[in-house]
C-alpha cells in the first residue's frame, strides 16, 4: 500500500522539491500567497468536492458520540442475527445490521473517528519524524546531510506496505502499531521533501539578505526558511492522510489491526464481511466505500492545494 | 551505459548492508527476543537458554552479525519455523508466482494506461477526457484489496466468469518445468493448462494493475499535455512534419520519459499490493506467504523476503534507469 497505494500522486510534490524547483513561495512570499491560494480554491470545483468530504468526514469523526445512535461496540440487534440472515436497513436501523448485531450506521460513524485518529496521529508522527531528519539534514548539510539521506534512501528501499506490516508485525497487533507503523513509512518521504524543498530554500534571494543583516544561521532556518517550506509539507500531508486511511484499513486486512471483531474500524469491517457477501453484501460495500470517498476526499482537496500554492501555474 | 549499471550494483552494497544491520536489530528487538519468537510466550526459561546458546544469541551482537551475514552470503537465509524448510526454497518454489502476477498488471497499467493517457490529453477539456480523470482518481482512492474482493464477488462468484482462487485448478494435472505456470503450459504443449494458470491470472492482475494504471494514465496524460504545448513540437509542424508522425515520433516519445520513470516506481506498488490481492485470491506466491509469515511470526520468512524484494526493487530501478537511455539519447551517460 504505499502503497502505498496513493503514494504516487505525491511524487510530484517530492520530485518537485528534490530537483530543486522553487517552493510555492518561490517570489512573492508572506501572507498573499495564502490569499491567493483560498482565491484558488474556491474556484476549483475538485477542491470544493474535496473540502466537503473532508470536512463532512471530521465532522462526522468529532461528532461521533452525537450522531451515533449506539455505541462503538454496542449490539442492540444481537437476537436478531441468524446464521443465514442479517436484517437489512429497517427504521430502527437505517443501514441495518452486522454480523454481530451492532448497527451498521453507528459503526461506520465510530469507524470515522478510528480512521481520522489513525490518520491525524500517524501522519503527524511521520511529519515530525520526517521534519526532524529533513531539518537536520537540510540545515547542516555535509556529511549530515549525506548520512540523513542515506537512512532516508534505506528506508525506501522497501516497498511501503512490507515496511509498515513488518513494523507492526513486531510492535504486536493493536491500533498503536498500525499508527506507528504508517506513521514510520511516512517519515523518509517527509524528511526528503522538507529537505528539498529547504535547499531550494537556501539559495533564495531573502535567505543572503536576511543573513546579510545579521541574522544567526538559526534564526534564518527557523523563521525564514522553515515558514516559506511549508507549503508542500502542508500538501503532502493532505494526500498522506489518504494514504494512511488506505494502509490502516490494509493493515487491518491483514489481520494486524488488533481490537475485536466488533470493533468499529473500517478496514476490519470490511475483512470481517469477506464471508458475508452472500448474506449481506452492504457490510464489505459499506465500509470500503466509506474508505474510498475519504481517501478521494483528502487526494481531491491536496491536489487543488498543491496546485493552488504552485507558482508556476498561479499567472493563468 | 555499462558503467552507469556497475556503478549502480555497486551502490547497492551499501544500501543492502544497511538494510541486513536494520533486520537484524529488528529481530534482536523483538519482545522477548528470537528465542521467545522461536519458541512462543510459553516457553520454560531452560528452553529459552538452550535455544539461545544453539543459536549463539548469547554472543557478542557484532559476533552474532557477521555470523548471520556470513550464512546469508553463503545463501543460507534461515529456515522458515512454519513450514520447516529453507527460506530460500520457499522464496524461490512462489517467486515466479508473484512475477507472473505482477507483470500481467504492469501489462494491463502499462497498455491500457498509456493509450487511455495519451487519448484523454488529445482530447483535453473534453467529455472523454474528464472521465478518464475522474476514473483515474477514483482508481487511486479505491483500496487494492477491496476492488480484489470486488472483482472477485462480482466475476469469480456471482458470474462465475473466472475462478475465484489459487493459481491453477486442483484437477489439473500438469508439469512445471519453470514455476511459471502459463509459461510452463506453452513449454510442454498442455495448453489447457495454459489457458487454466492465465484464467487464474486474470482477476488478481486487474486487481494489482488498478492503482498502476490510474497512475500511469494520470502522469501520461499531464507529460503528452505539456510535450504538445513544447516549442519543437510547434516547429515540427512548421516544417511539415504530417500528424501521425508528429504523433509518434516527436510528441509520443517526448512524453515517454517521465512515465517511464513511473512505471519503474509502481514495482514497489506493486510488490506491496500484491500482498493483498495474493491473500484475497488465495494465490500462492511471496506475498500471501509473507503475510502469513506476519501471523506465524515466520522472522526468518519475513528477513529473508524484505531483503530479496529489497534486491528486486534495487534492480527494477536500476533498469529504469538504463532505459532513459534508450528513450532520450540526451541522457544516454558519456
Amino acid at each position: 500500500m504505499s502503497t502505498d497505494p496513493s503514494a504516487q500522486p505525491l511524487l510530484h510534490a517530492t520530485a518537485g522539491a528534490a530537483t530543486g524547483s522553487p517552493g510555492p513561495s518561490g517570489r512573492d512570499a508572506g501572507a498573499s500567497i495564502w490569499r491567493v491560494a483560498v482565491r484558488r480554491l474556491r474556484r476549483n470545483p475538485g477542491a470544493i468536492l474535496g473540502g466537503v468530504i473532508v470536512l463532512v468526514f471530521v465532522l462526522v469523526a468529532l461528532l461521533a458520540p452525537v450522531l451515533a445512535a449506539y455505541g462503538p461496540e454496542a449490539l442492540p440487534g444481537r437476537a436478531e442475527i441468524r446464521p443465514t440472515y442479517i436484517p437489512g436497513p429497517s427504521s430502527e436501523y437505517p443501514l441495518g445490521l452486522d454480523r454481530y448485531g451492532g448497527d451498521l450506521l453507528s459503526k461506520l460513524i465510530w469507524g470515522a473517528r478510528a480512521s481520522l485518529l489513525i490518520g491525524v496521529l500517524s501522519t503527524l508522527l511521520g511529519l515530525l519524524g520526517g521534519a526532524l531528519l529533513g531539518l537536520v539534514a537540510g540545515a547542516f548539510g555535509g556529511w549530515v546531510d549525506s548520512a540523513t539521506m542515506r537512512l532516508v534512501d534505506l528506508m525506501l528501499s522497501v516497498p511501503s506496505l512490507l515496511l509498515a506490516v513488518s513494523i507492526a508485525a513486531v510492535i504486536g497487533q493493536s491500533s498503536t502499531a498500525v499508527i506507528i507503523a504508517i506513521g514510520v513509512v511516512q517519515v523518509p518521504i517527509f524528511a526528503r521533501l522538507l529537505r528539498g524543498t529547504m535547499l531550494a530554500q537556501r539559495g533564495q534571494d531573502y535567505v543572503l539578505a536576511a543573513r546579510s543583516l545579521g541574522l544567526s544561521r538559526r534564526t534564518v532556518t527557523m523563521s525564514h526558511v522553515l515558514p516559506n517550506s511549508l507549503g508542500p509539507v502542508i500538501v503532502q500531508a493532505t494526500l498522506m492522510l489518504a494514504t494512511a486511511v488506505i494502509e490502516a484499513a490494509a493493515l487491518s486486512f491483514l489481520g494486524l489491526g488488533g481490537g475485536s471483531p466488533t470493533t468499529p474500524e473500517w478496514g476490519r469491517m470490511l475483512t470481517a464481511a469477506q464471508n458475508e457477501l452472500e448474506v449481506a453484501a452492504r457490510l464489505a460495500l459499506l465500509p470500503g466505500a466509506c474508505i474510498a470517498v475519504t481517501a478521494l476526499g483528502f487526494t481531491l482537496f491536496g491536489e487543488a492545494l498543491r496546485e493552488a500554492l504552485d507558482p508556476k501555474t498561479r499567472k493563468r | 551505459m555499462l558503467r552507469l549499471v556497475m556503478q549502480r550494483l555497486a551502490l547497492l552494497v551499501p544500501t543492502l548492508l544497511g538494510l541486513s544491520v536494520l533486520l537484524f536489530l529488528w529481530v534482536r528487538a523483538l519482545p522477548g527476543g528470537p528465542a521467545t519468537a522461536l519458541l512462543g510466550e510459553r516457553a520454560t526459561p531452560d528452553a529459552v537458554e538452550r535455544i539461545n546458546a544453539l543459536y549463539g544469541f548469547d554472543r557478542p551482537l557484532v559476533e552474532q552479525y557477521l555470523t548471520w551475514l556470513g550464512q546469508l552470503l553463503q545463501g543460507n537465509f534461515g529456515t522458515s519455523t512454519r513450514t520447516g524448510r529453507p527460506v530460500l526454497d520457499e522464496f524461490l518454489v512462489r517467486f515466479p508466482a508473484t512475477i507472473e502476477l505482477t507483470l500481467l498488471a504492469l501489462v494491463i497499467a502499462v497498455g491500457v494506461g498509456i493509450p487511455l493517457g495519451y487519448l484523454a490529453a488529445r482530447h483535453q477539456g473534453r467529455a472523454l477526457d474528464h472521465t478518464t480523470v475522474g476514473a483515474s482518481l477514483l482508481g487511486v482512492t479505491i483500496p487494492v484489496f477491496f476492488l480484489a474482493f470486488l472483482l472477485k464477488y462480482l466475476f469469480a462468484v456471482q458470474l462465475g466468469w473466472f475462478p475465484s482462487a489459487g493459481r491453477q485448478n486442483p484437477a489439473m494435472i500438469s508439469t512445471h518445468p519453470t514455476g511459471f505456470y502459463v509459461l510452463d503450459g506453452l513449454l510442454t504443449r498442455e495448453w489447457d493448462a495454459a489457458w487454466d494458470a492465465m484464467a487464474h491470472l486474470v482477476l488478481p492482475a486487474v486487481a494489482l494493475g488498478s492503482i498502476p494504471l490510474a497512475i500511469i494514465t494520470r502522469i501520461t496524460r499531464a507529460s503528452v499535455i505539456e510535450v504538445q504545448n513544447a516549442d519543437y513540437v510547434r516547429t515540427a509542424r512548421a516544417k511539415g512534419l504530417r500528424p501521425p508522425r508528429l504523433r509518434r515520433r516527436v510528441v509520443l516519445r517526448n512524453a515517454m520519459l517521465p512515465v517511464s520513470t513511473t512505471i519503474g516506481l509502481q514495482v514497489g506498488l506493486l510488490l506491496s499490493g500484491a500482498v493483498l490481492t495474493e491473500t484475497v485470491f488465495a494465490f500462492n506466491g511471496i506475498g500471501s506467504f509473507l503475510a502469513n509469515a506476519v501471523f506465524n511470526l515466520d522472522y526468518a520468512v519475513l528477513q529473508g523476503f524484505i531483503l530479496f524484494i529489497a534486491v528486486v526493487y534495487a534492480l527494477v530501478n536500476l533498469a529504469v534507469d538504463v532505459s532513459y537511455g534508450l528513450i532520450d539519447p540526451r541522457m544516454r551517460v558519456r
